[in-house]
């Protein structure tokens, strides 16, 4: 196979397959979720536990202040992933190029530098991460193989990304060819790990705030 | 698989539901919630963080309700749930947790950790694996009515006392009366003051209550030992006698699980509403308060901090009125850092008081609200619980701090204006 044919077939067929099984896998998982439901709360409420819940969506990304000061690297390094593979994969421009292709939706891309600032930065923190998940007495204790594979499957792309818009190490259609690749592997595994947190977190967040919210106590 | 393990997962499957399995599905091991819980901050030992301390429910949720571990359950893979597992969680369960919930206030994904661990616990009881301090302590409440063993006969007696000392009279099973107030029985047992308090301040303020001879226990082991069935049966006696009574509202002791299994729990044990309001001694205290029915001269002349009992404040709501009832008779009142919503737990609550294996680490966590004192070092140390009071004493005592342990109610009596005190 050549490149440009390994190129086709990746960005063709594959990718239709990988993300076919990310929207059914997120379906799944939501509805396994959702089925299970939740019992009527017959205490007496101080409050309506549902503007409580909208808030502590929003305000759990802020962290508690005793918080910051104990876990201070956790939090910033954090930050600064998700901040940076937000930037990469929304305002790439031929990120917004695929999606207008398939969807007719667009909006404007970041310039280059910027977005490029943002994945450098987003690599840089998973590996600082990545290394003091394997030094801290905590992080090592509690990381499974499931954390290695969820983290594997969100560097890879990134890293692909940047060396296939850069021109770098590989042929262009090659890099673009393992970039695409990368990125269906982390579409495939997404719904079955952890990586469901980047959805689930908000369904976390609203039970928690509205039980609380209905105790008087915003969480 | 075992009869035990098979149980304990039955018990874990009709906890789990939408929300715990948005928790489990959410989780990063970020590790955030390890430096949140003072048993890890205090001994350093990984396996106390709070997500790790839900490792069985957390494999029977991923193998029974999730796809992939469906899969693996079927082809032999999924981790199990098997009596030494649940052996070894019995210490982490119950032990290394006083459900402050620290954890579930600052987990980033918006875990509510100490709820599932709550919850955990009904598996670890149904199939036999939680400690035998906490087992006979539930053993009592449920035959003799009260987890000390403590009966009617050793409240009628400090109620002589109480009557004898202030020259009023005690209402007992009074048909219509405004408020039923419960006791805890270390307040019987230990701190006869409140019971005074309250007859001093509710006669002062001309309030209508009684004590009721079937149900003056407020504690619920069954909320600790997390049985349900059992505290359904400690529940349904005091809204049976507040019912047949009648009242308007029953008032939960200085006690922290005593309100949290009156005010939040316990319809949802006895499967509706109450025909009666709940409400912690503090809160109607407050309400007195801000009606001018109670009131107060003089101020104390040292310096004061406030305890926050986790259930009161973080899993309950009551945050302002100790507070403003403190700042009724305390002029130099200091908030110690943290205090409030996110104050540190005693170290014994959540039933670990009555585990005797943890005597050790209750002690050891401590330490945290020792340096939460002495950043502040008051005079005097105001709580509203009695549980957390024995542990805040044990643990001044353990480390010579001398700092005397007050009840808010309590102290709120010392300074009492009294006209009407010719009653007797």
């Amino acid at each position: 196979m050549t490149t440009v044919a390994f190129l086709d077939f990746v960005r063709g067929p594959l990718f239709q397959i990988a993300v076919a099984i990310f929207f059914a896998g997120l379906f799944i998982r939501f509805v396994e979720i959702l089925v299970l439901g939740r019992k009527t709360d017959f205490s007496e409420p101080r409050q309506s536990g549902t503007g409580a819940g909208f808030k502590t969506v929003f305000s759990r990304s802020v962290p508690e202040a005793g918080t910051f000061k104990r876990s201070a690297f956790t939090i910033i390094a954090g930050y600064v992933f998700h901040i940076g593979l937000f930037v990469a994969l929304v305002f790439l421009a031929p990120h917004i190029a695929l999606v207008r292709d398939t969807t007719g939706l667009s909006w404007p891309n970041l310039p280059t530098p910027v977005v490029d600032f943002a994945t450098v930065a987003a690599i840089g923190a998973l590996v600082a991460i990545l290394v003091n998940r394997m030094r801290d007495k905590v992080l090592r204790f509690l990381t499974g193989f499931e954390d290695y594979v969820a983290w594997t499957a969100t560097f890879l792309p990134l890293l692909t990304g940047y060396m296939a818009f850069h021109h770098l190490l590989l042929r262009y259609e090659l890099m673009l060819a393992l970039h695409i690749l990368s990125v269906e592997l982390l579409l495939v595994v997404f719904p079955f790990t952890k990586l469901m947190h980047t959805f689930t977190l908000f369904l976390s967040r609203w039970y928690t705030g509205s039980a609380f919210g209905r105790k008087g106590v915003q969480s | 698989m075992t009869d035990r393990a098979k149980i304990a997962i039955n018990a874990f499957k009709e906890q789990i539901d939408g929300a715990v399995s948005a928790y489990l599905s959410s989780c990063v091991h970020c590790g955030l919630c390890a430096h949140a819980c003072l048993f890890f901050n205090e001994t350093g030992d990984p396996r106390y963080t709070p997500i790790h301390k839900l490792e069985p429910l957390r494999r029977v949720w991923w193998s029974e309700y999730t796809l992939f571990g469906k899969l693996a359950l079927l082809v032999g893979l999924a981790p199990k749930v098997t009596e030494e597992l649940l052996a070894e969680w019995q210490e982490l369960t119950y032990n290394a947790c006083s459900l402050c919930g620290r954890c579930s206030m600052v987990c980033p994904v918006g875990n509510d950790i100490a709820g599932m661990i709550r919850k955990q616990r009904e598996g670890m009881v149904a199939a036999g694996y939680s400690p035998d301090g906490l087992k006979g302590a539930s053993t009592r409440a449920v035959k003799i009515g009260s987890p000390m063993g403590v009966t009617w006969k050793a409240v009628a007696a400090q109620i002589g006392h109480v009557e004898n000392d202030t020259g009023l009279q005690i209402p007992v099973d009074k048909d219509g009366a405004d408020y039923l107030v419960l006791m805890s029985s270390m307040e019987i047992m230990n701190y006869p003051e409140y019971l005074e308090a309250i007859a001093r301040i509710f006669s002062e303020a001309g309030v209508s209550w009684t004590l009721s001879s079937q149900a003056f226990e407020a504690t619920n082991s069954g909320i600790q030992i997390g049985s349900s069935d059992i505290a359904r049966e400690l529940v349904s006696r005091i809204v049976a006698a507040a019912e047949k009574l009648g009242v308007k509202t029953v008032i939960s002791p200085e006690c922290g699980h005593a309100y949290t299994a009156l005010r939040w729990d316990g319809p949802n044990l006895i499967g509706r509403p109450y025909k009666f309001k709940a409400r912690h001694i503090l809160e109607v205290l407050d309400e007195l308060r801000a009606a001018g029915k109670l009131k107060t001269e003089g101020f104390e002349e040292e310096r004061m901090t406030f305890h926050d009992p986790c259930q009161l404040v973080r899993r309950g709501g009551v945050l302002e009125q100790p507070r403003r009832l403190v700042k009724m008779v305390v002029k130099d009142f200091v908030d110690m850092p943290e205090a409030g919503k996110m104050n540190w737990c005693c170290g014994a609550g959540g039933g670990v008081s009555a585990i005797e294996e943890a005597g050790e680490l209750k002690l050891t966590a401590f330490n945290a609200k020792k340096r939460q004192l002495e950043a502040v070092k008051p005079d005097k140390l105001i709580t509203a619980c009695a549980n957390c009071r024995i542990q805040l004493e044990e643990g001044l005592e353990e480390n010579n701090m001398d700092i005397p342990v007050i009840g808010l109610t309590e102290l709120l009596a010392e300074h009492l204006v009294e006209t009407g005190k010719a009653e007797g």
